[in-house]
């Protein structure tokens, strides 16, 4: 921690570029001080008075500090396919200053001892923070409550049972009302398990091709539906988690339209690829399936008119091993942490689908919202957690050179314009792109 | 290589001279293969199937070939089909079945891909349980690959044989109608047979339980029904598909009195085909279930006739993959 509070001392100024920061509705050039790892003041032209100065090329967007609410970091238990460590480098790198993470460890996260050797790791890595998710249900299995407010004592910031749907209404109905006394959100993977089966594929016509056991759109849709009727019934929030097909949206803003506390995320992937995109290829593998080019376009609009919340990732390292074998052996999940943010400029900023601004909200704003955490915008007097992106950069994924451990990535060899410049945490630069000339300007990047 | 002397000619009755390999390393999939490619491997098989008539059925093509058949689920008839062609090839043939191998040790299908590629066999004839192991292997081995059914995907030494005794039966397959009935969603019998019989220009019916109906069914070019009467009605062929009695616990179909009554292969239905329609079946048979037994061993039935053909296919499939000719003549 010595390095971190002796960098954020100093007084620097980050002058130039286009800060977006819809929290507080700027969008234009402008200048960030930065005092004591401190948002000091935000505004055009600011006056140097000894400040240190770094000169923002004027095509980089300065933003809120970039939150990524659905992560698998796998400690403690699975070290071999990521650490709080790894994984929060892997945030860093990705131009996220804080990331949110599932509690499917071994042993789950449903109690305060494994809150707090999270947090511990987390801070001992010094990149980006960490904010935890626990355990809806003991062990994640369903049948007892897990010690909630315990968990949000020890620093949870939502519960989820994440890759256990809460299949059974009474639970999820109880899970409601009681997190509601914390105002901490219940996240669900919303998937009926026994229309899911051993489905590997949304079932579909290309998963008939393969020969793919198919998840259908409908195993997903039905307890979205049940979860928005539940919200309204217990009056406490359900955030559904990486939402996929068109069903679930229609549920969602059915919701919404009466005001009922249902948010939702969208990865990635799910905005990008489809299932025409399938081979044998392990890499395709991830729960939710990808679904149909109609899905996709239903949740690209979704982004645009608001109904979608948040855009996350679903980062879900595996050991290459555990990848390299038959496709409905294979684990679901691929990571999503470095490559985010040039899939999203490349594929739906760049294509007019989606404004900076925008961005920023599904990025920031609206993660640090439904978490409840003071982030999510440049505030002055808040925490100086900032993404500096270069969208007009190109970057090239080469998994190889991750910081997570994970390689498991279908988007690596592409090519994308839009890069993550710096990642600058409590004042300090965790991540500098050095593959940025440009980017140098912020430092080394070396916690 | 004087074994293989293939007539010329095609469906059609153009005369071409045969090639005597496939441009792909391996057979996984009928997706994989050309029109022309599908012709060349039936007229081989022609060919192939004389030498089985000889008094002396063994010829020395695959001399010093070594073949490995790596079957991860129980099979008697593919696997005995194959080892029967690589004997009458002259080729070395090892069997490894799921049972005996590493992988009941926790051996993943690459390790043991990668072992049995240690010892240098020509060709690996692979049959496993889930769909794309044969691409799995074809990514890590270099040995050829022949795809001896992978999971629900695909089974092209099946539809190549189907395919065989139908032109034997019915000289062309072309504007014939093939009714297809069972268990569609599970079959990899039925997607190679309709992108095969596809491929030569039969008009594809099929039929099963909307329960087993694969997803995305009307891309597949063929017409659907649930009615096997409409199905089976002028037909040229019925294929019948075996159906799996423990599909009865996914709730597919309540029983297999019902699933007989609704899907059965009678006699009164086989009266709606034509008068010469052929019945296949790719075997095991559940005899009252799917097919009746005077069905089964009636005058229509041809279904001894695709494991004879099956052994012929086999060595066909086995001599293009060898590309014996390259180099060697």
């Amino acid at each position: 921690m010595s390095q971190r509070t002796s960098n954020t001392g100093r007084r620097k100024l980050l002058k130039g570029g286009r800060v977006v920061d819809p929290k507080h509705g700027r969008d234009s050039v402008m200048d960030v001080l930065v005092e004591d790892g401190m948002i000091a003041r935000v505004d055009a032209d600011l006056p140097i008075d000894g400040a240190e100065i770094v000169e923002v090329p004027a095509d980089f967007v300065v933003c809120p500090g970039l939150i990524d609410m659905h992560v698998h970091l796998r400690e403690p238990g699975q070290e071999h396919k990521e650490t709080v460590a790894t994984g929060s480098a892997s945030a860093a790198a990705g131009g996220f200053t804080g990331i949110a993470c599932m509690p499917n460890t071994d042993p789950v996260n449903d109690h305060a001892g494994i809150t707090e050797l999270i947090l511990r790791k987390a801070t001992e890595a010094q990149v980006s923070r960490v904010y935890p998710i626990g355990a809806v249900s003991k062990g994640s299995k369903g049948e007892e409550l897990a010690e909630i407010g315990e968990l949000h004592s020890a620093g949870c910031v939502g519960i989820s049972d994440d890759g256990h749907p809460v299949a059974d209404a009474l639970m999820m109905r109880r899970a409601l009302e009681y997190s509601s006394m914390f105002d901490m959100p219940v996240i669900n993977h919303c998937e009926d398990p026994s229309l899911k089966g051993d489905g590997s594929a949304h079932e579909g016509y290309y998963a008939s091709v393969l020969g793919l056991r198919g998840i259908p759109a409908a195993a997903e849709s039905v307890m979205v539906e049940r979860d928005v009727s539940l919200s309204e019934l217990t009056g406490g929030r359900v955030h559904i988690a990486h939402m996929s097909v068109r069903g679930s949206l229609r549920a969602v803003r059915s919701g919404k339209e009466r005001d009922i506390g249902v948010t939702c995320e969208v990865t990635p992937h799910h905005l990008i690829l489809t299932d025409e995109d399938l081979s044998y290829d392990t890499n395709y593998k991830m729960n939710p399936p990808l679904r149909e080019a109609a899905d996709r376009e239903a949740m690209i609009e979704g982004l645009a008119d608001g109904s979608i919340d948040v855009i996350a990732t679903d980062h879900a390292p595996h050991h290459a091993d555990e990848k390299a074998v038959e496709f409905d052996k294979a684990p679901f999940g691929i990571i999503g942490l470095e490559t985010a943010l040039p899939l999203i400029l490349d594929r739906l900023v760049h294509t007019g689908r989606v404004s900076m601004r925008r961005l920023v909200e599904l990025l920031a704003v609206n993660p640090a919202r439904i978490l409840g955490l003071e982030a999510g915008g440049l505030t002055v007097g808040g925490m100086a957690d900032i993404t500096i992106l270069a969208p007009n950069s190109t970057t090239d994924i080469d998994a190889a050179s991750f910081r997570s451990l994970g390689r498991n990535t279908p988007f690596d060899g592409w090519s994308l314009q839009g890069s993550v410049a710096a990642t600058i945490v409590g004042g300090k630069a965790v991540y500098v792109n050095p593959g940025l000339p440009q980017a140098a300007v912020f430092g080394d990047g070396q916690p | 290589m004087s074994v293989v002397q293939a007539n010329p000619g095609t469906d059609s009755g153009r005369s071409v001279t045969l090639p005597t390999r496939l441009r792909s390393r391996h057979l996984l999939s009928i997706a994989d293969l050309s029109r022309e490619e599908i012709f060349v491997i039936l007229e081989t098989a022609r060919v192939m199937k004389e030498i089985g008539t000889r008094p002396i059925k063994k010829v020395p093509t695959l001399r010093g070939k070594t073949v490995v058949n790596l079957f991860f689920e129980p099979s008697t008839r593919t696997r005995t089909s194959f080892e029967v062609a690589e004997k009458r090839l002259s080729a070395d043939s090892l069997n490894v079945a799921a049972s005996t191998s590493s992988l009941v040790k926790g051996e993943t299908l690459t390790d043991t891909a990668r072992n049995l590629e240690a010892m240098a066999p020509d060709m690996i004839v692979v049959r496993h349980g889930s769909s794309g192991a044969s691409h799995l292997l074809a990514g890590v081995a270099g040995s050829r690959i022949i795809n001896a059914g992978d999971g629900m995907h695909e089974h092209p030494t099946q539809a190549l044989l189907d395919a065989m005794t139908i032109r034997e039966r019915k000289g062309s397959i072309e504007g014939r109608k093939v009714a297809i009935v069972g268990d569609l969603a599970h079959s990899r019998v039925l997607r190679s047979n309709v992108l095969l019989l596809k491929a030569l220009g039969a008009d594809v019916w099929v039929c099963g339980p909307a329960t087993m109906w694969p997803s995305g069914m009307a891309r597949f070019g063929v017409t659907a029904t649930t009615s096997v009467d409409d199905a089976v009605r002028d037909a040229d062929v019925v294929m019948m598909l075996r159906i799996q009695l423990e599909r009865m616990h996914g709730h597919y179909f309540p029983s297999r009195r019902e699933y007989f009554r609704l899907f059965g292969l009678t006699r009164a239905r086989m009266d709606l085909a034509k008068e010469d329609a052929i019945v296949m079946h790719p075997g095991p048979l559940n005899r009252g279930v799917e097919i009746a037994s005077d069905v089964a061993d009636g005058p229509n039935s041809v279904i001894l006739e695709q494991v004879s053909n099956g052994v012929a296919v086999r060595m066909a499939v086995l001599y293009l993959l060898a590309g014996i000719d390259e180099g060697t003549t």
